[in-house]
Formats: C-alpha cells, structure tokens, sequence
C-alpha cells in the first residue's frame, strides 16, 4: 500500500513539539496563536491516520468538528487581543500581567 | 528512502509501484513544506512573515490529507484554514499595527529561551516514547461506518455526520452562533469604556496622533 502510517504520526508529533515548542518560545500573543493552530494541525493529521489504520470514518468526522472549533476559537480569540490591545497598546503576553488579580 | 523507492520500482514495474512511488513523493512534498512553514512560524520575527508560512504548514497538511485519501478534509483544510482563519489572523496583524519587528533581544527571564525549547523537545520525546509502550491502535471494527468501502469520501463522511453525529454536528451550530454573539460583546465599546491610552500608544506604534486613529476609535 502507500505510506505506513507511523511516518506520518512521527511528523504529526514532530508538527505538536513545534508547535508547543512556539508558544513557550514566543512573546508576541498572535504568534502564540499561530503555534497553537499547528498543534491543532498535528492532531488533525493524527485524526486522520487512525482513521485510514483503523478503516473508520470516525476520524475524518472528528476532523471536522476540531475544525469548527479551532475556527470558533480563533475568532473569540482574536476579539479578545483586539480589546486587550485597545486598553494599553501591547501585543506581547509579558503586558498581560494586568490581568493578575 | 530514495533506495526504498527505487527498489520497489524495480522490483516489479506495474502500476502498483508507480502508485506506491507516487504516494512517497506526496508524503515527502508535504512533510516538507509542513516542517518548513512551522520553523517559519515559530523563528521569523515580523508577524505578517509567520502567518504567510502558517499557510505553507496548512498547505502541506492538506497535502497529507489527499495522501490519506481524505479528499473532503482536503478541501475544507485549505478553505477554512489557508482561505478564512490566515486572513483573520493577517487583518488583526495589520488592523492593530503589529506588524513590526519583535523585540527578541528585550528578555526579561534569562533562561526562558533554552528551557522552552527543551520543555518542547520532552514533548516531542514524551509523545513517541508514549506511541512504543503499547498498542494505541486497537484494532476494533468501525463504529461510524467504514473508511475503504464503496462510495465516495464526500459521501461517507456526510452519511457518518449526518447519522451518527447529528447531534454534535448540531451543537456546533449552537458554538458557531455562540462565538460569533462573543465575538460582537467583546469588540462592541461600551459608552463609558477608557478609551486607549494615548502614552503608551505613541511609544509603541507611533501613530497615536495621526487623524486616522482618532477616527477609528469613535
């Protein structure tokens, strides 16, 4: 058949550890964001393996739901930096700290 | 890899092989621009950058997808992700005028650098020490329909969402009205909201005082 499907859970674990590795790194939110939507990716891609691994539709219809969700939240997400950039012009997480009770 | 592919290519010249070849060279094509477009993400300074390789990485994803055989998700993958939520994410990058330079050089943890990227290698290495203690796959027979089985994938996957995920199918629905409501509340000003403070803007985007701005914020 065609590709084993370990090379391609090894790259979707590859794609999260970036991902993951992004968002500690980074300080400017939309860029955190961005890290974020790759490790969203990387587990889609492993949605979609084990369903061509295990013959089961299940695992693309996960796909569109995680789909619908990371768009949901990108949007809340978004309108949040936009009202914290309107009280005080920062888009780096360390100008957050406001938010500390 | 290239040794593998040609000797399955010798190996016998039938079709097959050249089907097999032609899923590697996809494989690969798409690993590639994956791996290229996340270290984009996460090591080009200016942001507009970053977003533009988010959409090589959601590219190469879709790419794996048709390799997959997951021709619906494919097309999904590039229309939202590459075609709505990389605009979004371009127009707040430019809406708020962010989109300069990141100041890496002002750190102020010393070592918050090397500890991220070792705290993101010991996820990777969690992950596939993880995948090798056992069996994930369990080998159970298809609860939501069949993958390989005649039909098209359009057509499967809209049977299995329509049948037996109706009711989260319709409860993302109630989500998507939900974010959009938030999303409205959070962007709406109330009358008596501060408006932004004009120091801190004009040190860091320099353009406080210009007209544009002022109009905007009404």
């Amino acid at each position: 058949m065609s590709v084993p499907s370990a090379w391609y859970l090894v790259l979707a674990a590859v794609l999260f550890g970036m991902g993951a590795t992004g968002l500690l790194i980074r300080r400017n939110v939309l860029i955190m964001f961005m890290c974020i939507e790759l490790m969203l990716n990387a587990v889609n891609l492993t949605f979609v393996t084990f369903a061509r691994l295990l013959n089961d539709i299940g695992g693309q219809v996960d796909v569109l739901f995680v789909l619908v969700v990371a768009a949901a939240e990108v949007v809340v997400g978004l309108a949040i930096i936009v009202a914290l950039f309107r009280r005080r012009a920062a888009a780096t997480a360390d100008d957050i700290h406001i938010l500390k009770g | 890899m290239l040794a593998t592919l040609s000797a399955a290519m010798l190996a016998d010249t039938s079709g097959q092989a050249l089907a097999h070849a032609s899923a590697w060279a996809v494989f690969a094509v798409g690993a590639a621009m994956i791996l290229t477009g996340a270290a984009g993400v996460i090591l080009l300074r200016n942001p507009v950058h970053s977003a533009l390789m988010l959409v090589v990485t959601l590219f190469g994803v879709a790419l794996e997808f048709i390799d997959e055989s997951a021709d619906f998700l494919a097309a999904v993958q590039i229309i939202v992700y590459a075609g709505a939520v990389v605009i979004l994410f371009l127009f707040v990058i430019m809406f708020l005028g962010v989109d300069r330079k990141e100041a890496i050089a002002a750190e102020p943890t010393k070592l918050q650098k090397p500890l991220a990227a070792l705290m993101g290698l010991v996820v990777l290495v969690e992950i596939l020490a993880l995948s090798r203690v056992d069996h994930w796959a369990s080998g159970a027979p298809a609860q939501s329909g069949v993958l390989n089985g005649p039909g098209d994938n359009v057509q499967k996957l809209g049977q299995a969402v329509y049948t037996g995920y109706l009711l989260p199918f319709e409860m993302t629905a109630a989500l998507l009205v939900i974010a959009v409501v938030a999303t409205v509340v959070l962007s709406k000003r109330s009358a008596g909201s501060p408006e932004r403070s004009s120091q801190g803007d004009a040190e860091l985007s320099g353009r406080a005082g210009d007209p544009e701005d002022s109009e905007v914020s009404l």
